[in-house]
């Protein structure tokens, strides 16, 4: 028999993502989002307590009725499974934190409630992109490569032009797709290759050394800068490391200002929680929306025909909030 | 019964083995057995069975002479018992030495403890189970209840335990109790009626509210043992400090340990706050009666905290007395996040120490909220914090309001658009 906090912990489990600031570790942010479901799961209305019958003594005086039977049958609480001395129904909540970031960046954290470690796992073997920004500063070198380490050199940046620096751009691009092809184990003189390369899908197995698969410019202030990468097997750590190099081969010295995921896979900032809905009611609403866009894309995919597509897409989406919403109801049984 | 059978089963078995040589000896030995089988039913008060015994005794040895080649003994055990038997002269030692001896070699050993227990159990009873008693027999016989003695949880004793349930009906978490060492025998140990009412009808008198004694018990269960005599004293100490009488109960109903403090020790804690932080008597009353956790909790953590806001921070002592006596909360905050926000406050935001010492709520907020709300403010130009120049925001305000009627009011955008702006950071 279910109990509401049980049904409330099905509607939790699967994939979601919060919006990490900076400065806070992410064991934290896992260690909150805990502590908050658990409350809302506490919060959720608790069974009533059975009843059993009792013998209740009654004090009857010994000259009114000496040979009367002193005792009732009741109906009493069972207070043995009270909430008060049971504690709550769920102490642990399995959360699962997916790809890292560090404590000095930000940007999109993927989590994992329950049964949905299982498919964090799954997501974490897959070879997907992340997106991230970077936002650096000609001028100083620091020893950690942040803005914030201690200072180890200065220069000039008068030098940096748009145009430099594309350059440069296009050059470590052009490096990290070489290495692309290296890790990706195929040979590159067959039809195989020539197949995979069309459709976008060679890359490295597993781990690898981390790759830039895209590299963008998309401010350049001086000293202020922000790029935009996707990459593969990257830490942010290897991301701050990129910048001070980027520095370096305009003659130059750059830091990194800050790291900002905006993509892991498929989640977006769009699907991001911050820190303010990090509540039970908000994480069970960005489930049912990832358990509903999982459900829309294996739809879309069954439907071959791309002129149905426009026409039906509509309709699938309100027939996979109705499955959705059949999926929540089936489990509340 | 199943004894009588077992000796006759030896009997057969020693005969069996040892007709050749020594059948006299072995007959001679089985009366013995049967004698002394006799000899102990007599105690048992049995008379009227002890023929059927019999009966069944002669039965059952004509049966085991059938089966006599099923038994598989070894020669050796046989013999020794033998033996023994032979040399033995008396009647109640060869009994104790088969009755020794049998167990682990016979088939049916299995029914030996019972036997004994049914003996005992003979010989103790008063009662007979077919017996008629009268339904007030039947209700003051006590049935042992289904507690454990000895037990991990409080669970198995809630519901025989009057003091337990009624503690539940209170409102006290018995789950978070059971976790402390030795609270949960201490409280099985209280009787509701002589222990646990007279400290509540005290507490209730000193006019604690009646649905704040679930918070009390659940964090301070040594109350229940406290003497009514040191409680009323201790009371009477903070009303001679003139604390009101509504201060205490609320002090009390917010600081469960405060009453387990001695006198004494109440006493220092108040000379430290006043001495340290140079406070009048009124003032030391006000932050002790807003936070009565500073007279329970560790002093260490305090004179740590006046040290980081006059060495680390640099507030002056009559900012620090200013800012202790409007947010107290100061003294007992975790150090290293009043060095965080206040480096923020400081370098960052630019903020001066007067005007911190000003608001000093500001102190006793989050990081996070501080540094999104000044960033978005920054964002739209709108961070400007020095009350001497146009478009002054303060910094209470800034810290205080929630977050719609922060976008509403101060940052004159929608709460979406506050929302967004914190994932860009």
């Amino acid at each position: 028999m279910a109990t509401p906090s049980i049904r409330m912990f099905r509607r939790l489990e699967g994939l979601f993502c919060v919006y990490k600031p900076s400065g806070v570790h992410w064991k934290l942010v896992r260690d909150t989002i805990e502590t908050n479901l658990l409350k809302g799961l506490d919060a959720a209305p608790s069974q009533p307590l059975p009843q059993e019958v009792r013998f209740l003594a009654h004090p009857v005086s010994e000259t009114e009725a000496p040979k009367g039977l002193a005792l009732s049958a009741a109906s009493v609480p069972v207070l043995s499974k009270h909430p008060l001395v049971t504690g709550p129904e769920f102490q642990h909540i399995r959360v699962g934190v997916g790809h890292r970031l560090d404590a000095f960046s930000s940007g999109v954290l993927v989590l994992a409630v329950g049964n949905g470690n299982k498919a964090l796992n799954d997501f974490c073997r897959t070879r997907v992109t992340r997106g991230y920004t970077l936002e650096g500063e000609f001028g100083t070198a620091t020893d950690d490569f942040s803005h914030t380490g201690r200072v180890v050199e200065r220069s000039t940046y008068g030098h940096i032009t748009q145009d430099k620096m594309d350059r440069v751009l296009a050059m470590l691009e052009g490096a990290n797709q070489k290495a692309l092809l290296m890790y990706s184990n195929v040979d590159m003189r067959s039809q195989e290759a020539y197949e995979m390369a069309v459709h976008g899908l060679l890359g490295p197995e597993g781990k690898s050394q981390p790759i830039l698969t895209g590299l963008r410019c998309v401010h350049f202030q001086p000293p202020n800068f922000t790029l935009e990468v996707q990459c593969l097997n990257e830490t942010q750590k290897y991301l701050r490391k990129v910048v001070h190099e980027i520095g370096l081969e305009l003659r130059s010295t750059a830091a990194c200002k800050g790291v900002r995921r905006t993509r892991d896979g498929p989640f977006t900032l769009q699907d991001a929680l911050i820190h303010h809905h990090w509540t039970a009611s908000d994480v069970i609403q960005a489930i049912r929306q990832y358990h509903s866009k999982k459900d829309q894309k294996y739809s879309h995919t069954q439907i071959k025909d791309p002129a149905f597509q426009s026409t039906e897409e509509s309709t699938t989406t309100t027939r996979c909030n109705e499955t959705g919403d059949e999926a929540a109801v089936g489990t509340i049984k | 019964m199943a004894m009588a059978s077992s000796c006759t089963q030896l009997c057969l078995q020693c005969r069996s083995l040892l007709c050749s040589k020594t059948v006299a000896n072995t007959w001679q030995y089985y009366t013995q057995v049967r004698h002394c089988i006799r000899v102990t039913r007599v105690p048992t008060k049995i008379l009227d069975g002890s023929s059927i015994i019999k009966g069944n005794h002669v039965t059952n040895q004509a049966r085991q002479m059938r089966k006599q080649q099923m038994f598989c003994y070894s020669d050796l055990a046989a013999k020794h018992l033998a033996t023994e038997a032979k040399e033995d002269k008396d009647v109640e030692t060869s009994r104790a030495d088969v009755v020794a001896y049998k167990s682990p070699l016979l088939p049916i050993r299995d029914a030996v403890p019972e036997i004994q227990v049914s003996l005992d159990l003979d010989t103790a009873a008063e009662f007979s189970a077919l017996e008629v008693i009268s339904d007030e027999e039947a209700v003051s016989i006590s049935v042992p209840s289904a507690m454990p003695p000895a037990s991990t949880s409080l669970r198995d004793y809630v519901d025989q335990s009057e003091t337990l349930s009624k503690l539940v009906q209170l409102g006290v978490n018995l789950w978070k109790l059971e976790q402390r060492p030795n609270v949960g025998s201490m409280l099985l140990r209280l009787n509701f009626n002589t222990d646990v009412a007279p400290r509540l009808l005290f507490l209730k008198e000193i006019g604690v509210e009646d649905s704040r004694f679930g918070y009390i018990i659940t964090h301070n269960p040594f109350i229940l043992t406290e003497s009514l005599e040191n409680l009323q004293s201790r009371v009477n100490y903070l009303k001679s400090k003139k604390f009101s009488s509504e201060n205490v109960a609320s002090m009390v109903s917010r600081a469960p340990y405060l009453l387990n403090f001695s006198v004494k020790r109440l006493d220092n804690r108040l000379g430290f706050y006043q001495q340290q932080l140079k406070l009048s008597a009124s003032n030391t009353r006000n932050i002790v009666a807003r936070l009565p956790r500073l007279l329970c909790g560790s002093l260490e953590s305090v004179k740590d905290n006046l040290k980081v806001c006059e060495i680390e921070l640099g507030f002056k002592e009559n900012e620090i007395q200013h800012i202790v006596i409007a947010v107290p909360k100061v003294l007992t905050a975790n150090k290293r996040k009043l060095i965080q926000i206040f480096d923020y406050l400081h370098n960052i935001m630019k903020v001066p120490h007067n005007l911190i010492a000003k608001f000093p709520q500001v102190l006793n907020t989050k990081y996070l909220r501080v540094r999104e709300r000044h960033l978005f403010l920054e964002y739209l130009g709108k961070a400007q914090y020095d009350p001497t120049l146009p478009n002054y925001l303060s910094l209470d305000r800034l810290v205080s309001l929630p977050d719609e009627i922060f976008c509403t009011e101060l940052a004159l955008a929608t709460l979406e658009d506050f929302y967004l702006f914190q994932k860009t950071l």
